[in-house]
């Protein structure tokens, strides 16, 4: 035998744990690969294989990871846009640039804040949610009564709400869009006592295409994110209950930091 | 003239299965059959296997070795698209019901309709309400599971597994935790689908009362091995001392060396303790 009954040092202990770590992460990422394979097959060939994805499902999703979502959204994009155009008037007022606050805020909304802010909401809302019916449904023998019953657990469970994900976080960070440079708007005509019509105008000439675009790009990113993440966390699942909690806290922190992650890598590939 | 189960074909063969979790063995080259319209019971104390076994048998764990026949067929040679096809020739009612809690019974029995076929809505309803009539819960489609008492859930688990008329049924516990009329009438129910339906059943159970009331042939599994295969009079005159234990329900308590038991309680390799 090349490894020994006993306990290692405390410093092997940990080298041996940091490659736990290392094998785990490799593991889902590998699983979040297959899962992504996986999905789009479904979603292309589930007909041919007498297994189409259903259209119920999808829409029944978009409703609870959408619409449901949208007081939240728009709550905290308005929040976001009034407090930008506060602190924006306020750091310009030094250089006497507080007119130029619109350019600021809007590409700092659009680019930036509505798909980061929506994401982490949508990470925190749904992702949770996806992690904690999906480890439910694993303690519960329900993926494998799935299984048992010929339905594709994948086909059924995750491509519905990989779908939903990948229409709907565009579509709300569009509205966050809206909303925030709303809220800035509101602030903006307010202090620098310029109409809503010139700020619009502003706000329309400053912005370019490729911005929004950025912006709805990171969030369709965001949006198979957080549904990976939930999915492979939630179907991780060990225990009972406890493990329910668990796993569906740490779908939201791996969400968090997915999002960030490929949040900081976008922006450097497409901005340096 | 009728065949007796013994005389007939097998639908089920399992030959020399071996697996282990870890380096821990499981199940040690266990063979068994079962024939067509043939009600076996596969039963063991805790830890025995009966339930890896179960898995085993219908596909939701691969062995280390060895072969499962189901209907003739490999099934550890298959394809995922060849299983997914196989299984609805096959219906599993598990322990616990694993009824999907965001649907209505109705919904739950009808999924495997919905998905598989391209009945009309109409007609599946009419199906639905069909088995709910032979599992005895006519009138309980619309409610959700969690609406369920155990014994009605484990009733609507046997109507979703039954729901397209499979060839085999796979039960896992249907009486654990049940109370005894209950648990009477879900053995009355397997025999009833068995005899109506004409299903090889294999029924996973540690209640003996239960298993001498349906089994045609009983499987004893202890610690990953088979005890005996037998008709129920055949395992109640074994002069197996392991098989009277759990027939007696007589707990023998495991005779450890001394210095075995003392490295078991302190975590220290044996061989250093006694040389201590």
């Amino acid at each position: 035998m090349l490894t020994s009954d006993r306990p290692l040092s405390p410093l092997l202990q940990k080298v041996e744990a940091v490659g736990r770590m290392t094998t785990k992460w490799v593991d889902s990422l590998g699983f979040g690969t297959a899962l992504l394979y996986q999905s789009a097959f479904w979603l292309c060939l589930g007909g041919h294989r007498k297994q189409q994805v259903r259209l119920a499902p999808i829409v029944s999703q978009m409703m609870e990871v959408g619409i449901r979502a949208l007081p939240i959204i728009t709550l905290v994009s308005t929040t976001i846009g009034l407090m930008l155009a506060i602190q924006g008037i306020d750091a310009l007022k030094d250089f006497g640039a507080e007119h130029q606050v619109t350019f600021g805020v809007a590409l700092s909304v659009v680019r930036e804040f509505a798909p980061l802010i929506t994401g982490i909401l949508i990470a925190g809302r749904s992702g949770s949610s996806f992690a904690a019916r999906l480890s439910t449904m694993m303690i519960n023998n329900e993926v494998d009564a799935l299984r048992v019953m010929g339905i594709n657990p994948v086909r059924f469970l995750v491509v519905p709400s990989l779908v939903s994900m990948m229409i709907m976080v565009p579509s709300l960070t569009l509205w966050a869009d809206m909303v925030a440079l709303l809220g800035a708007g509101i602030y903006i005509t307010t202090d620098l006592g310029i109409s809503m019509g010139t700020y619009i105008g502003q706000t329309i000439a400053y912005l370019g295409t490729e911005d929004v675009l950025h912006g709805l790009g990171k969030s369709f990113v965001f949006g198979i994110l957080i549904t990976l993440v939930g999915v492979i966390n939630g179907s991780s699942v060990t225990g009972g209950a406890e493990g329910v909690g668990r796993v569906t806290t740490r779908a939201v922190v791996h969400s968090i930091l997915a999002i960030i992650l490929a949040d900081l890598l976008i922006v450097f590939l497409l901005t340096r | 003239m009728t065949t007796s189960p013994s005389e007939s074909k097998p639908l089920i063969e399992v030959t020399h299965l071996t697996t282990h979790y870890g380096s821990r063995q499981i199940l040690n080259g266990i063979s068994l059959t079962v024939n067509k319209g043939e009600v076996m019971v596969i039963m063991g104390g805790s830890g025995s296997g009966k339930s890896t076994l179960l898995r085993h048998l219908i596909g939701l764990e691969h062995p280390t070795g060895g072969c499962i026949k189901l209907l003739g067929q490999d099934i550890g040679n298959m394809t995922e698209h060849e299983m997914t096809q196989f299984y609805r020739k096959m219906g599993v009612a598990f322990q616990g019901g694993a009824l999907f809690s965001s649907m209505t019974v109705g919904e739950n029995i009808m999924l495997p309709l919905r998905e598989h076929t391209k009945l009309d809505q109409k007609t599946m309803e009419i199906m639905v309400r069909l088995k709910l009539e032979v599992v005895n819960l006519a009138g309980f489609e619309y409610l959700m599971p969690s609406e369920l008492s155990g014994g009605m859930l484990k009733r609507a688990a046997f109507a979703r597994a039954v729901i397209m008329d499979p060839v085999l049924l796979f039960c896992d516990e249907p009486s654990a935790g049940l109370d005894p009329v209950v648990s009477s009438s879900l053995d009355e129910l397997i025999l009833r689908l068995r005899d109506a339906l004409d299903m090889t059943i294999v029924v996973v159970t540690h209640e003996l009362e239960s298993a001498f009331r349906i089994a045609d042939r009983i499987t004893v599994l202890d610690k990953g091995d088979i005890l005996t295969i037998g008709s129920v009079d055949e395992v109640r005159a074994s002069d197996n001392k392991r098989i009277q234990d759990l027939l007696n329900r007589h707990f023998e308590e495991e005779i450890l060396d001394p210095d075995a038991y003392l490295a078991r309680l302190t975590g220290e390799p044996e061989n250093t303790l006694s040389h201590a």
